[in-house]
């Protein structure tokens, strides 16, 4: 399992988060994730979830107004590539409460957080939904205790 | 919790968000945005320090700009110094920013690496974790360079919360990636397969991520973790789901780490303990065994994750490809998987059986899915998953369905989606040469591929279809009725009109007795295409008209008519208007005699691996290219790949000849002999020859005949076999030898007297060989023929000037010949090769310079069809270096 980048975007191909696990210049990641995009949203929703892009396996899902979008590498499992998104959307859901596009526009930084927290290196770091969450709350009562003090 | 936890009162961020969101243009966004870098900019540089909160706000806000894709050449200074607070979410800012905004500006690297190993040091896990992260999600060199040695001590270290243990195997593992000269094994190697046992399958999931990277490179240092992997997964395949708690997902234990351990076991071959190979077996069994039982939850998710792990499961089984019932088992699974309602099942199920199919246990399996497979051709909505289907064809494809499959993929091309027809069409290309009985068949798919995707038809293709005609005499007068045929279509692609102007322009003569395709009527159908074509096939179609003219005397004036008009003597095209005027004065000046032999009918291509494969093969990408159109993979092969037949039949068959000359260091210069002196189908034919005659010629080339002179009493034989060195140069060790197989040994006794080991040229020399035959045999023996041309000459010299490449090679290319590259393994030799032309005769030369630094001296090999040009260009050579 070695995931190159997570995109995710929206149904009108605005990108809310990008995440990218190989080093690539600012110029590549502009062009790939224009591409992935079009190529993406060209689909109709009951293509297949998987497809062949460049020497890359490409594993999206959209999840109501926003697609999630990973790249791995050509042996890696798409299923469970899948459901790492999946668990992903799971842990955003915990967090905010039914997530929506708007929470992750407004909290970018806490779906990078998270998302920290859940993947690392491209790899999957701690696959316990509430492991992941114990830490980012943890997180949070930090910053909650300082604030009071502040 | 999480209604705190939201933005935690960044309110002026949430509001420029707002703001950015509400703008009708992207002026506007431009416009707000510069707006908010100015107010940061002033902010950052405004002579009231800021507060953190301030920094932090800023920063983020910058970061958000980033993100909708603008540029951002300030805040790096501030970003870094968030990373010194002891609050944790500014500090967390701090690194988010730089994780996004990486820039290798070398002062701010020497700061964020002391920040980093400040929070490594702190023994503070959330701050740990952080900068964990952030060398994780930098990875860049001199991250890896300041933390290679820390990290590995963090990852083992007995006090490490697990939480630090996950980020720190991870860290490490893409410094490894990223970097893997700075992150040398040490004695933390031994102790991280160990993790493999963690009681956290978090800390377990993580370790094996990085185990599997370190694997693939180094094997044996990771060798333990197989057997350590073999236990963890039968752990997890045995236990009731809920023993594993939050790590079950969806009914199904903890899928990630199965998946993983499975792919570390791909990392080795199976293991060799049998306790431990019977108990993989069984872990894999009781996953083949799960997908049989009804779902435990309805939900995708569950069927996803439980499916992932058997297609692991199977990706073992196929790379151990030891198992035949545990293949032939997961091709069943598959083939359940093609008729599946997700279409990403069947996806998968397609993708995965080409892997089976290359199995030599699973490939009848695999077979018996064709209908299924084809049928997904035709009715799926998804062209990825139609890919995944031709692909698939491609793969299961042998001998016995290989007209079907064509087929198929011929009429799916008529249809297919423009994106992929290429590919079809060298599938189709490469199937039909690969498989083809008869050569009828090759040439009509070829044809028909031509009408109907010609353009996607590339020159490899048509290249090689010309290659096998020439090459196959059987099938020369079938072509060139078929493309006479097929020319007749009023529109027809520009790549048949090259195919047809080439094979009629040699054989259009095997046609010509037909009134209906008389010389004129051959002629006036390619011209009729002339106009339309570009300028290669038009060039390419005049030279089919030389030929005719040599071919068909009859239409000579015709001929020389059309190349006389305007449009060709003076056309703007200075190729079009070079053959046609060299090609008519040709035509009125040569006799008859001259003409036929210089437009004889072209030489036997020389058999290489198909272009066209090798095209695929580019276009896929090494790795994805199902194995067995290697044709070393084919399995059911009865006979030698179609493709080979031309070629000299394996010398165990027949009484072949093998004129492999001893000398191993000079490979290169005999190899190309040893081509000239191969056994050609002749001898074949040749040996048939026998069945009702005594006496006659078995074998022949450019260097050597054997003749044969039999005698028969009883069960008594003589046979005389006569060597015939043809060169003028003599043979040196020369020998032959008669061997049989181990069966033919007990029912033939061959004795054969020994033979002089030089030939003189232009000599004979006589072999005697006693036969007894002891009961009927079927196998025939096999006469071995081994000698050296003498038109080697070698010198050792020392060197008389300094022992430079590049002059050495400029010396080379001065004296006339091309240096070949990546010939000889030793990268110091230099091999070069050349014609040296005469008014009598062409010789070639071939050459080997091998320096010696240490010794000051060079080896200096010249071989050269002709012994005098040998020595003397051995004699000028050596003076020079």
């Amino acid at each position: 399992m070695f995931m190159q980048f997570m995109l995710l975007f929206s149904r009108q191909g605005k990108l809310r988060l990008q995440k990218w696990y190989v080093p690539l210049s600012d110029k590549e990641r502009k062009k790939i994730s224009r591409d992935l995009v079009q190529t993406i949203l060209a689909r109709k929703p009951k293509m297949c979830s998987f497809l062949e892009w460049r020497d890359l396996k490409i594993v999206y899902k959209r999840y109501a107004s926003l697609y999630f979008c990973c790249a791995v590498e050509d042996q890696d499992n798409e299923l469970i590539t899948l459901e790492i998104i999946h668990r992903y959307v799971e842990l955003l859901d915990k967090y905010f409460g039914s997530v929506c596009e708007l929470d992750i526009i407004f909290n970018f930084e806490k779906a990078y957080f998270i998302l920290d927290e859940f993947l690392l290196g491209g790899e999957a770091q701690e696959t316990s939904k509430k492991n992941v969450l114990k830490a980012i709350e943890q997180a949070d009562l930090l910053s909650m205790e300082l604030y009071l003090v502040f | 919790m999480p209604a705190v936890s939201k933005g935690d009162g960044m309110r002026g961020l949430a509001v420029f968000i707002s703001d950015i969101r509400n703008c009708k243009s992207k002026e506007a966004e431009v416009k707000r945005i510069n707006k908010e870098l100015a107010n940061i900019r002033s902010k950052f540089k405004g002579d009231k320090a800021l507060d953190g909160y301030s920094k932090k706000k800023y920063v983020c806000k910058l970061l958000f700009i980033f993100l909708l894709g603008h540029d951002i050449d300030f805040g790096h200074m501030e970003a870094v110094n968030l990373l010194s607070s002891n609050k944790y979410t500014e500090k967390q800012i701090g690194y988010l920013f730089i994780s996004v905004l990486v820039n290798s500006n070398s002062d701010l690297i020497r700061l964020i690496n002391n920040a980093i190993k400040n929070d490594l040091a702190s023994r503070n896990p959330a701050f740990m974790n952080l900068a964990l992260h952030c060398i994780a999600n930098v990875g860049s060199r001199e991250m890896a360079e300041a933390f290679a040695a820390e990290v590995p001590r963090i990852l083992v270290a007995g006090d490490s919360m697990d939480g630090v243990k996950q980020s720190a195997a991870l860290c490490l593992l893409r410094l490894n990636r990223t970097s893997p000269d700075l992150v040398p094994m040490g004695e933390w190697t031994a102790r991280v397969v160990h993790l493999l046992n963690d009681q956290h399958l978090g800390v377990v999931t993580a370790a094996t991520s990085l185990i599997i990277t370190l694997a693939q490179k180094s094997p044996d240092d990771f060798k333990t973790s197989a057997s350590l992997a073999v236990t963890r997964l039968s752990r997890i395949v045995t236990s009731a789901s809920i023993d594993l708690q939050d790590y079950t997902y969806y009914f199904v234990a903890a899928p990630w780490l199965s998946v993983k351990l499975l792919r570390l076991l791909q990392c080795y071959p199976p293991p060799e303990d049998t306790a431990l190979r019977s108990r993989l077996t069984e872990c894999l069994e009781t996953i083949l065994n799960k997908a049989q039982e009804p779902p435990k939850s309805k939900k995708v998710q569950h069927s996803n994750a439980r499916n992932a792990v058997l297609l692991e499961a199977i990706a073992l089984i196929i790379h151990h490809d030891s198992e035949p019932t545990l293949l032939v088992r997961a091709c069943n699974q598959l083939g359940q998987f093609l008729q599946h309602r997700e279409t990403n099942l069947r996806y998968l199920a397609l993708e995965s059986m080409c892997s089976l199919a290359s199995s030599e246990f699973s490939h009848e399996a695999v077979k018996t899915h064709m209908e299924t497979v084809i049928g997904a051709l035709k009715t799926e909505r998804d062209v990825s998953v139609r890919q995944r289907a031709v692909d698939l064809l491609y793969a299961m494809c042998d001998r016995s369905n290989a007209r079907q499959i064509v087929a198929e993929m011929l009429g799916y091309l008529e249809t297919a989606d423009y994106s992929i027809r290429e590919e079809i069409v060298l599938k189709v290309a490469i199937l039909a040469e690969k498989y083809a009985v008869d050569y009828s068949w090759y040439v009509d798919t070829i044809l028909n591929l031509i009408r109907i995707a010609g353009d996607y038809v590339s020159e490899e293709v048509w290249y090689r279809v010309i290659q096998i005609v020439i090459n196959r005499d059987d099938v020369q007068g079938y072509a060139a009725k078929t493309v006479f045929e097929a020319l007749q279509a009023p529109a027809c692609h520009e790549s048949l009109v090259k195919v047809g102007g080439y094979i009629l322009g040699e054989f259009g003569n095997l046609i010509a007795g037909d009134p209906r395709s008389s010389p004129l009527v051959q002629f006036n159908l390619l011209h009729s295409k002339f106009h339309l074509c570009s300028v290669p096939t038009r060039a390419l179609l005049l030279s089919a008209y030389i030929k005719f003219i040599n071919l068909f005397p009859e239409v000579k004036a015709t001929i020389q008519d059309v190349l006389r008009s305007d449009s060709q003597l003076r056309n703007a095209d200075v190729e079009l208007q070079q053959r046609a005027v060299e090609y008519l004065r040709l035509s009125c000046i040569a006799s008859a005699d001259i003409l036929a032999t210089v437009l004889e009918e072209m030489p036997p291509f020389p058999e290489r691996e198909s272009s066209i494969l090798a095209k695929l093969k580019k276009k896929k990408g090494s790795g994805k290219l199902p194995e067995n159109v290697n044709g070393s993979a084919e399995l059911h092969a009865e006979e030698p790949a179609a493709a080979n037949k031309a070629s000299p039949p394996p010398p165990t068959e027949v009484l072949a000849l093998n004129p492999t000359p001893p000398a191993a260091a000079h490979s290169l210069l005999v190899d190309v002999f040893s081509d000239l002196s191969a056994p050609t189908a002749v001898a074949e034919d040749h040996l048939s020859r026998f069945i009702c005659k005594n006496n006659g010629v078995l074998y022949e080339s450019q260097l050597l005949q054997v003749g044969l002179k039999s005698e028969f009493r009883q069960n008594l034989g003589r046979i005389y076999v006569f060597y015939g060195n043809k060169t003028a140069s003599s043979f040196l060790s020369f020998s032959s030898w008669v061997s049989s197989s181990d069966v033919l040994k007990t029912q033939l006794n061959v004795h054969a007297k020994a033979v002089e080991p030089v030939i003189e040229g232009g000599a004979q020399v006589q072999q005697v060989l006693n036969i007894e035959c002891v009961t009927d045999f079927s196998d025939v023996p096999v006469l071995n023929v081994q000698f050296r041309p003498q038109q080697e000459v070698q010198k050792i010299f020392k060197a008389q000037h300094p022992m430079e490449t590049d002059a050495a090679k400029a010396k080379l290319l001065g004296f006339g010949v091309a240096l070949l590259e990546g010939v000889d393994p030793n990268p110091a030799n230099f091999v070069g090769a050349g014609i040296i032309h005469s008014k009598s005769a062409q010789v070639g030369c071939l050459l080997r310079l091998e320096p010696n630094t240490h010794a000051q001296m060079y080896r200096l090999t010249l071989r050269t069809s002709r012994d005098s040009v040998s020595q003397r260009l051995c004699q000028l050579l050596s003076e020079q270096f």
